[in-house]
C-alpha cells in the first residue's frame, strides 16, 4: 500500500513531543514517506548552511534500519559516552493494522454495506495514524539530534544525511545478532552496578539522587504508557461499537410506521456522530498521552545507559586506584598504572560533568513536554465532551419536540 | 383503550345485566340465553362439560358466585390452576374433550366480561365508573415499586425476597398505599396464572423475568460479591418493570389473582415454577408440541391485517435483537474502559509520586484522580446503557414472542374451527347413508343417534366460529393497546437514556475543566 503522508505539513505530532531549541544552521525532516508492503523509505531532506556540506539543500531515502545502524553508532562512540543518545524509533509495525484489514475483507455477511464501508474507513484511518506516528518518530530522532550541539557534529551523521547510496546496514548479520544477545548480558552486568548490588560506592549525591530517581521513574512511566495504550484500546473499542448500533438504529427506523421512525432514525444519527467524537477522544489520547509517555519511557532509558557508562567508568577508575595501589606496593610497573589511572579519572569526571549537564536537559526536557500535552490533551477533552453535549441535547430536543 | 371501545357483543348492551349483578347466577344465566341463538342452551345449573364448550364464552354458572365471596371463588380456582400445569391450554384441544373447561373456569370469566363491558368482576362497585373513566383517559393511578431484597433461609434452600410496594388510587384496592414480601417463584407462578387465564384468548400477557439457575446458585451460597449484587439488583429491577407493564394492561389490571400477588399477606407457594419440577418439563413438552402443530397448521388467511402485523412483528424482532446484541458488546466494552481507565489512574498516580519536579508532580496526581473520577462515570454510564438501553430491548424481545405467541394461539383456534366444521360434515354424510341403508329396525335408533351428533357438531362449529372471531377481535385491540405502549416505552427510555449521555459529558468537563489550570500551572 501507497501512503505518503505529508509529514511536514499537518500538526507535527514530533513538536508535542520535543521542545527543540530552534538552530537554523541544521534542519532536518522527513519531507515524504512511502509504505511498501513490508519497508518505509523515508525521505530525510537537510537544509543546511554549514560549510561541510556540499548543498544547501539535499535530500536522501532511508529505512528503518540505517536509523538502527546511526543510533548504534553513536552508542558505540566513547566520546559521547557522557551524553544522553536519543533513543532510536522504533520498527514500523503495520502487522495488526494489515491483519485486520484483511479479517473484514474475508467478511462477515451478516454486516450491512454501510457497516462494512463505515469499519473499513476507520481500520484506513488506523493505518494512517500508524504510518503518521513512525514517520513522526524517526523524524524526531534526527532532529534531535540536528539540536544537539556535540552530536550534531559527528562523521556519520553527515553520512547519513548526504550519502545518495544507500547504507548497505540492511538486515542484522549473525554477528550483530549476537552483537546484540552480548549487550543484554552487560545490560544485566550494568543493571547490577546501578541498583548497587554490586557494591560501588556513588560519591556524589546528585548522581546518587538521579540513580534511585530513574530507576523508580522507568518503571512507573513504563506502567503508565501500558495502561494508557489500553484505555486508548477501549476508546477505540466503543467508537466501533457505535456502528453496528447506528445500522441497527437505522433499519429499525426505515420499519416502523408510527412515530418511532424519526425517533429511531435521529437516534441512529447521534450514534453516528458520537462515534466520530469518541474516535477523537482515542486519538488524541494516543498521541498526547500514551505517546508522550512512550518517547519518555525510552528517553529514561537512554538516561539510564548514561549512568550505567558513567558508573562503569566509575568502576574502572576504583580498579585503577587499586591496581595502583597494588604497582605502588610491590614497585612494579607504576609508571603505566599510574597512567592507566588518571586516564580513568580524567574519563570519569568528564563523563559525570556532561552527565550532570544532559541529565538537567533531561529533566526540563521532559517537564516541559509533559506541560504542554498535558495542557493540550486537557483542551482536546473538553472540546469533544463540549461537542458531545451539544449533539445529544440537539437530539433530544427534536425526540421531545415531537408529538 | 377507550378509542377501541365498543359496543357488548350482545348487540343491545342491556343495561339491566349490570343491575342484576349482585345476584351472580342471573347475570350468566341470562347473558347465556342472549348469547345461544341455538335451541340448545343448556340449563345452568346441571351443565355436563361439552355444553360449557358450547357456551363458549359462558362460564359454569355452578361456579359462579359473584358476590362478596368473589375472593374465595377466585382463590379456589387460583389452587386448582396452580396445582396442574399451568400452561396447558385445554380449550385448544382438537378434540372436545371434558377437561377441556371446567378445570379453569376463570378463563372463561374474565375475558367474556371484558369483551362485554370492559370492566370486571369488579364492575357491581361503583368503582366501575371510575375505571371506565380511567380505561378512557388512560389514568392507571398505580405505582408499583420492586425494593429491599433480602435473603431468606441458608444454604441451597435460601431465596431472596423482595419487597413490591404498591401506591393507588383505585378503589378495587382496600388501601391506597401498602407492600408485601414477594419471592422469585410468587412472580413466576402469578405470570403463570395469568397466562393460563387471558393467553389463549388473545391477550398479550407480559412475560416474567427469566429465571437463572447460575446466577441464583451465587447469590444462594452466599456469595457477597459484586456480580451476585449486579444479579439481584437485574433481577430487581426486571421484576419492578414486569409489575408495572402488568398494572398498565387495563385487562389484568382487573384479575383477582393479580390483587392477591399485590395485595396478600400470605400467598401460596407456586411449586410448579421450578425449571427441573414435573410440570417444568411437562410445560417444555407441551411448548414442543405447540411448535410441531404450529408448523403443521395452514390457515386461510382471510384478513390480510393479521399476515401484515405478524410479518411486522417478525421484523421487529429480529432487528431488536441485532440491536441488543450490539448494546451488549457496547456495555462490555464500557465496562472494560472503566477497569483500563481505573488502572491508569493508579499508575499515574505512582508516576506523580517518582517525579522529582514538584509542579508536575502535582499535576500528575491531579491527573490520576481526573481519571479516577472518569473511571466511575465510566462505571456509571454502562450500568445506565445495561438499564435503560439494553433491558428495554431484551424486554421487547420477549413481549414480542407474547404477541406471536398470541397469533400462534389465534391459529389453533381457527384450526378447532376448521376441525369443527370438517367433523359435522362427516357425521351429516353418515346420516345421509344411515337414510338410504335397508335395515329398518336399526335405522331409527342410528337416525336419532346421528341426530344428536349432528346437532352436537354444529353447536361446537358456532361455538369454534364465535371463539374465533373473538379471538381475532381481542387480538386486534390488544395489538393496538401493544404498539401504542411500546411507543410511549421506547420515547421515555430514549430520552432517559440520552439524558444519562448528557450527564456524563457534562461531569467530564467539569473535571478537565478543574484539571486544565493545574497543567498549567507547571512551571
Amino acid at each position: 500500500m501507497e501512503v505518503h503522508p505529508e509529514a511536514g505539513k499537518e500538526g507535527k505530532p514530533s513538536c508535542a513531543l520535543v521542545e527543540l531549541q530552534g538552530d537554523s544552521s541544521l534542519q532536518v525532516e522527513i519531507s515524504d514517506a512511502v509504505s511498501e508492503r513490508d519497508k518505509v523509505k523515508f525521505t530525510v531532506q537537510t537544509k543546511s548552511c554549514l560549510p561541510h556540506f556540499a548543498q544547501t539543500e539535499f535530500s536522501v531515502v532511508r529505512q528503518h534500519e540505517e536509523f538502527i545502524w546511526l543510533h548504534d553508532a553513536y552508542v558505540e562512540n566513547e566520546e559521547y559516552a557522557g551524553l544522553i543518545i536519543p533513543p532510536a524509533p522504533p520498527r514500523p509495525d503495520f502487522e495488526a493494522s494489515r491483519e485486520k484489514l484483511q479479517k473484514l475483507g474475508e467478511g462477515d455477511s451478516s454486516v450491512t454495506r454501510e457497516e462494512f464501508a463505515k469499519m473499513k474507513q476507520e481500520l484506513e484511518a488506523e493505518y494512517l495514524a500508524i504510518f503518521k506516528k513512525t514517520v513522526a518518530m524517526h523524524e524526531v530522532f534526527l532532529q534531535r539530534l540536528a539540536a544537539h550541539p556535540t552530536l550534531r557534529r559527528d562523521h556519520n551523521f553527515f553520512v547519513f544525511l548526504e550519502y545518495g547510496q544507500d547504507l548497505s546496514v540492511r538486515g542484522k548479520n549473525r554477528k550483530e545478532l549476537l552483537g546484540g544477545f552480548l549487550r543484554n548480558i552487560v545490560k544485566s552486568a550494568d543493571e547490577a552496578l546501578i541498583t548497587g548490588v554490586s557494591g560501588l560506592k556513588e560519591v556524589d549525591d546528585f548522581f546518587e539522587h538521579e540513580r534511585t530517581f530513574l530507576l523508580e521513574y522507568h518503571t512507573r512511566i513504563r506502567d503508565a504508557c501500558l495502561r494508557a495504550d489500553r484505555v486508548m484500546r477501549s476508546h477505540k473499542c466503543l467508537a466501533d461499537d457505535y456502528i453496528p448500533i447506528s445500522a441497527a438504529l437505522s433499519s429499525l427506523g426505515s420499519q416502523e410506521v408510527n412515530q418511532l421512525r424519526t425517533s429511531f432514525l435521529k437516534l441512529a444519527e447521534l450514534f453516528e456522530r458520537l462515534r466520530k467524537l469518541e474516535g477523537r477522544v482515542a486519538s488524541d489520547e494516543d498521541l498526547k498521552l500514551s505517546d508522550m509517555l512512550r518517547y519518555y519511557m525510552r528517553d529514561s532509558q537512554a538516561a539510564k545507559d548514561l549512568l550505567y557508562r558513567r558508573l562503569r567508568a566509575l568502576a574502572d577508575y576504583e580498579n585503577a586506584n587499586k591496581a595502583l595501589d597494588k604497582a605502588r606496593t610491590r614497585n612494579r610497573e607504576v609508571r603505566p598504572a599510574e597512567s592507566h589511572q588518571q586516564l580513568c579519572c580524567q574519563r570519569f569526571e568528564r563523563l559525570s560533568d556532561s552527565a550532570k549537564q544532559e541529565l538537567m536537559d533531561f529533566k526540563s526536557r521532559r517537564v516541559s513536554s509533559f506541560r504542554k500535552n498535558l495542557i493540550e490533551l486537557a483542551e482536546l477533552e473538553l472540546k469533544h465532551a463540549k461537542a458531545s453535549t451539544l449533539i445529544l441535547r440537539n437530539t433530544l430536543v427534536a425526540l421531545k419536540g415531537e408529538p | 383503550m377507550a378509542a377501541e371501545r365498543e359496543p357488548p357483543p350482545l348487540g343491545d348492551g342491556k343495561p339491566t345485566d349490570f343491575e342484576e349483578l349482585e345476584d351472580g347466577e342471573d347475570l350468566f344465566t341470562s347473558t347465556v340465553s342472549t348469547l345461544e341463538s341455538s335451541p340448545s342452551s343448556p340449563e345452568p345449573a346441571s351443565l355436563p362439560a361439552e355444553d360449557i364448550s358450547a357456551n363458549s364464552n359462558g362460564p359454569k354458572p355452578t361456579e359462579v358466585v359473584l358476590d362478596d365471596d368473589r375472593e374465595d371463588l377466585f382463590a379456589e380456582a387460583t389452587e386448582e390452576v396452580s396445582l396442574d400445569s399451568p400452561e396447558r391450554e385445554p380449550i385448544l384441544s382438537s378434540e372436545p374433550s371434558p377437561a377441556v373447561t371446567p378445570v379453569t373456569p376463570t378463563t372463561l370469566i374474565a375475558p367474556r366480561i371484558e369483551s362485554k363491558s370492559m370492566s370486571a368482576p369488579v364492575i357491581f362497585d361503583r368503582s366501575r365508573e371510575e375505571i371506565e373513566e380511567e380505561a378512557n383517559g388512560d389514568i392507571f393511578d398505580i405505582e408499583i415499586g420492586v425494593s429491599d431484597p433480602e435473603k431468606v433461609g441458608d444454604g441451597m434452600n435460601a431465596y431472596m425476597a423482595y419487597r413490591v410496594t404498591t401506591k393507588t388510587s383505585l378503589s378495587m384496592f382496600s388501601k391506597s398505599e401498602f407492600s408485601v414480601k414477594r419471592r422469585f417463584s410468587d412472580f413466576l407462578g402469578l405470570h403463570s396464572k395469568l397466562a393460563s387465564k387471558y393467553l389463549h384468548v388473545g391477550y398479550i400477557v407480559p412475560p416474567a423475568p427469566e429465571k437463572s439457575i447460575v446466577g441464583m446458585t451465587k447469590v444462594k451460597v452466599g456469595k457477597e460479591d459484586s456480580s451476585s449484587t449486579e444479579f439481584v439488583e437485574k433481577r430487581r429491577a426486571a421484576l419492578e418493570r414486569y409489575l408495572q407493564r402488568t398494572v398498565k394492561h387495563p385487562t389484568l389490571l382487573q384479575d383477582p389473582d393479580l390483587r392477591q400477588f399485590l395485595e396478600s399477606s400470605e400467598l401460596p407457594r407456586a411449586v410448579n415454577t421450578q425449571a427441573l419440577s414435573g410440570a417444568g418439563i411437562l410445560r417444555m413438552v407441551n411448548k414442543a408440541a405447540d411448535a410441531v402443530n404450529k408448523m403443521t397448521i395452514k390457515m386461510n388467511e382471510s384478513d390480510a391485517w393479521f399476515e401484515e402485523k405478524q410479518q411486522q412483528f417478525e421484523n421487529l424482532d429480529q432487528q431488536l435483537r441485532k440491536l441488543h446484541a450490539s448494546v451488549e458488546a457496547l456495555v462490555c466494552h464500557r465496562k472494560e474502559l472503566s477497569a483500563n481507565t481505573a488502572a491508569f489512574a493508579k499508575s499515574a498516580a505512582m508516576l506523580g509520586n517518582s517525579e522529582d519536579h514538584t509542579a508536575l508532580s502535582r499535576a500528575l496526581s491531579q491527573l490520576a484522580e481526573v481519571e479516577e473520577k472518569i473511571d466511575q462515570l465510566h462505571q456509571e454510564q454502562a450500568f445506565a446503557d445495561f438499564y435503560m438501553f439494553s433491558e428495554l430491548l431484551s424486554d421487547y424481545i420477549r413481549l414480542i414472542a407474547a404477541v406471536k405467541g398470541v397469533f400462534d394461539h389465534r391459529m389453533k383456534c381457527w384450526q378447532k374451527w376448521e376441525d369443527a366444521q370438517i367433523t359435522l360434515l362427516k357425521k351429516r354424510e353418515a346420516e345421509a347413508k344411515i337414510m338410504v341403508a335397508n335395515k329398518p329396525d336399526k335405522i331409527q335408533q342410528a337416525k336419532n343417534e346421528i341426530r344428536e351428533e349432528i346437532e352436537e357438531w354444529e353447536a361446537k362449529v358456532q361455538q369454534g366460529e364465535r371463539e374465533f372471531e373473538q379471538i381475532s377481535k381481542t387480538i386486534r385491540k390488544e395489538v393496538g393497546r401493544f404498539e401504542k405502549e411500546r411507543v410511549k416505552d421506547f420515547k421515555t427510555v430514549i430520552i432517559k437514556y440520552l439524558e444519562s449521555l448528557v450527564q456524563t459529558q457534562q461531569q467530564l468537563i467539569k473535571y478537565w475543566e478543574a484539571f486544565l489550570p493545574e497543567a498549567k500551572a507547571i512551571a
